[in-house]
């Protein structure tokens, strides 16, 4: 790590380090654009994260870079301005991929203008809304901002960008997203196969895909500003609203976030229980993963199978928790009530069961030629490629790229068991495909190590009624069923956070969809969507 | 004992003999017609059952179990509910070839249905050259379908019809040299005369290339009537419902029952040329003779339709097993695999006939 700063240090005169625990490093906006080449030359090739916070007197950007080749290195970028009314920062696009997305976010949401990012649109907000609604100034009185006029489509095709010229002068750009004589289709917001309320316009020539342009912000609910105004406790409520389908893992990270933050002792008993849910939870999302994959590619018999076996752990989880799709069953500091009495017999009963239809959906599905026809070499993403997007979880692991936090940075229970991350190497389809039904088997091996060895003990630490986070920069990263999930939380020492941010791997998925898919057919894109497995109330947030 | 040609020929009688002749001709076509449509629409509500029934067992569900005795009742509240439905009228479309396309599909399947031959007696029409008819006069629902998706102004309809169109016009190829293969092996295009000759020996069991036709058959007819893994033109994934996205109460109903009804049809078809139609299973040897007397007991309509039954079923087993193909591997499969092989298996069947 001193390397790495002595690095940039020969790099930028300006870099200053912030933290002494985490490498946190402050960077001027001038030189930002040089540490992140250098920094990219170092190996330091993902980018996790990308966040703006507002300070009020000025505008921060933080950098989350880890590398690829090494995961466990991290480390933490900061640049700011302190030009509030304009701000304008060099983007880092053309070095990470990945940043492209989360660049127009954080213009989306706090006005930060890119400097050459090809592509300054609103990501989630109508283009014709009036203010950034996460900067600490703007009034959110209800309907104010919200535009009046009927809001035009043709709007979201003007893309604009802005450049210097050559005399070092800010210039503004306008191009248009599609061709005049593209013939652009609609896909969704109301699609059976977008798993969601996705809009996808996709220029067509004949069945082949030439261009895709993802459209979000049909569900945004604006859980980062809302949970601003929250208390600890209640924003975890909000957290298994984000990826429906893995909400108790997200919500796993925001509560270690906090302990962690406080330095709370989580009794052993509620991480072993914890760690069981995850990977509950993880399975019933990659079953309806792999259901829904089959049910895009035309075999509604293979959703059906895949939604009864999944209803089984919703059965389990409900026993215990009440909940079945949102279990709301973590609490900062443990679990919020001990385990059902019949847990472990019906988890033990539940995982020979599985096994045996595990079995029966390679025998159904897997084998089949028509399905293999299609899964096979369709859909290819290089392990490059991945690591540009950011594409980690089990689209990552498919391309072979060793990107599994639970093996990087082992937390609640799974340092202490044994499990293998699932690698293959080919990056398609198929590979996606089994990626998941064989992690179905792996999170079996892990339920099984742990069942019978649940301490005994108390199930939640003492915590104080009122939760307050010390001040301070927090990340914590969770492997959820899509990916690296994570957790920014600024705290200034208050009741409630000053800026929270969520890393949606989903998001990460559907930018992955437009390489991916180009020069395939319709009904690949469909598959590929599938095979990706996003869930777009994550990525709306 | 069991066959309706006693009741057929008594309402003939009955007629004849108190009515002028013109009148007789004029009320039995009308009776004819009528029962016909009648027939069709009980075959599709039947087949809307069976299909909702079976495609429930095989996904370990139960099906509709609450309108009537083991949801029998449920087709006719499908049927009343589709009725009762508003049409919904578009604003961009041509008004005249969007519903001059749904004629054009119902009429293509009635047709087609038309040429079945239920029983000993129970025939509607039964010209000779009735394969050829049925080849012609099928088609036209890929002309329907075509006007469907052009006219209903839509992206998606647009890609549903030009899939259906390129699907159909190609896996009529098949269908048709498969059908030809057995005109060779019976020597005749007459239907009745096709069925005639299998009163000994079901065609299936003439030669080893009917084995190969009716396979083909099978595939390219399940490709037909746009049931997957074919069922490409509406991929409900992908194109939400292909080319009749924009048609709603009624007039998607009869693109409902046109397609149901289509699958019959097809099953008849293939039980006609390759099952021997209404012709009961006879072992053609001496030590058989008194079980072919008890297959004879069986009436011919029940064996038609046990038959064509039993190729719907396998029809619904393959459509509720396998997900859809992609639109060139669909079009590789005919193109490149099932046309050669046909064309190759009419040659091999012409020279079986010439030299067996």
């Amino acid at each position: 790590m001193e390397k790495t700063l002595k690095m940039i240090q020969s790099v930028s005169s300006s870099c200053t380090k912030i933290d002494a625990a985490d490498v946190m490093v402050s960077v001027d906006k001038k030189d930002l654009h040089k540490v992140c080449e250098a920094l990219y030359k170092d190996g330091w090739d993902y980018l996790i994260n990308l966040t703006a916070v507002d300070n009020v007197e000025n505008i921060e950007i933080v950098y989350h870079i880890s590398k690829s080749a090494d995961m466990e290195k991290f480390m933490v970028l900061k640049t700011n301005t302190t030009d509030v009314e304009n701000p304008i920062i060099e983007t880092v696009s053309d070095i990470w991929k990945s940043a492209n997305l989360y660049e127009r976010e954080a213009y989306d949401f706090f006005g930060v203008r890119f400097l050459n990012h090809p592509d300054m649109r609103r990501l989630f907000l109508r283009p014709d809304w009036v203010g950034y609604p996460l900067r600490k100034n703007y009034d959110n009185t209800p309907n104010e901002g919200i535009p009046s006029k009927v809001h035009d489509m043709d709007a979201c095709e003007d893309v604009p960008s802005i450049t210097l010229d050559r005399h070092g002068e800010i210039v503004e750009n306008h191009t248009k997203l599609f061709g005049k004589n593209e013939y652009v289709v609609n896909f969704g917001p109301q699609h059976p196969s977008t798993h969601g309320v996705l809009h996808l316009r996709v220029s067509l020539e004949g069945e082949t895909i030439k261009k895709i342009d993802p459209n979000f912000g049909y569900i945004h609910r604006g859980i980062e500003k809302m949970m601003e105004s929250m208390t600890y406790p209640q924003m975890l409520f909000l957290t298994e609203r984000l990826d429906y389908l893995c909400g108790s893992m997200n919500r796993h990270a925001l509560c270690m976030c906090v302990e962690k933050a406080m330095g709370l002792e989580i009794p052993k008993r509620a991480e072993y229980i914890r760690t069981i849910f995850d990977e509950l939870n993880r399975i019933a999302s990659h079953l309806l993963g792999w259901a829904c994959m089959c049910n895009d590619m035309g075999s509604i018999t293979a959703f059906i199978y895949g939604m009864r076996d999944r209803e089984k752990i919703m059965d389990i989880f409900q026993e215990t928790a009440g909940g079945r799709l949102m279990v709301n069953y973590y609490v900062i500091g443990g679990v919020a009530q001990d385990i059902h009495p019949n847990f472990v017999n019906r988890v033990k009963e539940f995982i020979p069961y599985l096994r045996k239809m595990i079995k029966e959906y390679h025998t159904l599905f897997t084998g089949n030629p028509i399905a293999r026809g299609r899964m096979i070499n369709c859909g290819l993403l290089k392990k490059e490629d991945a690591i540009a997007l950011g594409m980690s979880g089990p689209n990552g692991r498919a391309s072979g790229w060793h990107c599994d936090v639970r093996k990087i940075a082992p937390y609640a229970a799974y340092s202490e068991v044994d499990f293998k991350e699932i690698l293959h190497d080919g990056g398609d389809t198929i590979d996606r495909y089994m990626i998941r039904l064989e992690e179905i088997e792996e999170s079996l091996k892990i339920i099984e190590q742990l069942i019978d060895k649940i301490p005994e003990g108390d199930f939640r630490a003492k915590v104080p009624a009122i939760v307050k986070v010390p001040a301070g920069e927090y990340y914590q990263r969770v492997e959820n069923a899509r990916g690296d999930f994570g957790v920014y939380l600024k705290s200034t020492g208050d009741k409630s956070p000053y800026r929270i941010k969520f890393r949606s791997p989903s998001m990460v998925a559907v930018s992955g969809l437009d390489p991916i898919c180009r020069d395939t057919k319709i009904a690949d894109l469909i598959m590929i969507g599938g095979s990706l497995d996003y869930v777009i109330p994550c990525i709306d947030r | 004992m069991l066959e309706v040609g006693g009741i057929l020929s008594w309402i003939h009688e009955a007629l004849s003999s108190s009515c002028p002749e013109w009148l007789t001709l004029l009320i039995e076509y009308v009776l004819i017609g009528v029962g016909f449509l009648a027939l069709y629409a009980l075959i599709a509500l039947i087949l809307i059952l069976l299909e909702r029934k079976v495609c429930a067992y095989y996904q370990c569900r139960l099906g509709p179990m609450r309108a009537g005795f083991w949801g029998l009742l449920q087709p006719f509240a499908d049927m009343i509910k589709i009725l009762m439905k508003e049409i919904i009228p578009l604003l961009k479309n041509d008004k005249f070839l969007f519903f001059t396309a749904l004629f054009l599909v119902i009429i293509g399947s009635l047709c087609t249905f038309g040429a079945l031959q239920f029983s000993k007696d129970l025939i509607g029409i039964d010209f000779n050259v009735g394969v050829f008819y049925v080849l012609a006069i099928s088609s036209l629902g890929v002309l329907g379908i075509l006007l469907a998706g052009w006219s209903s102004n839509n992206k998606y309809t647009m890609i549903g019809a030009m899939r259906a169109g390129a699907q159909l016009v190609s896996y009529e190829l098949s269908s048709g040299l498969s059908l030809l293969t057995i005109v060779i092996l019976g020597g005749t295009m007459q239907l009745s005369g096709l069925i005639e000759a299998q009163s000994e020996t079901w065609f299936l069991f003439q030669s080893p290339f009917t084995w190969i036709a009716m396979i083909i058959y099978l595939i390219a007819g399940h490709a037909e009537t746009n049931r997957g893994p074919f069922d490409l033109p509406e991929a409900e994934s992908e194109l939400t419902a292909g080319y009749h996205i924009e048609y709603s109460g009624i007039t998607f109903g009869l693109f409902y029952v046109g397609e149901y009804v289509n699958m019959f049809t097809i099953a008849g078809i293939g039980t006609m040329v390759f099952l021997g139609g209404w012709q009961p299973f006879h072992i053609n040897a001496e030590w058989a003779a008194g079980f072919n007397g008890v297959m004879d007991m069986i009436p011919t309509w029940l064996w038609f339709f046990a038959k064509a039954f039993g190729l719907v079923m396998l029809s619904l087993w393959v459509r509720w097993s396998f997900p859809r193909l992609r639109i060139d591997q669909l079009l590789h499969l005919e193109w490149k695999i099932l046309m050669p092989i046909s064309l190759l298996n009419m040659l091999l069947m012409a020279l079986w006939v010439a030299y067996f």
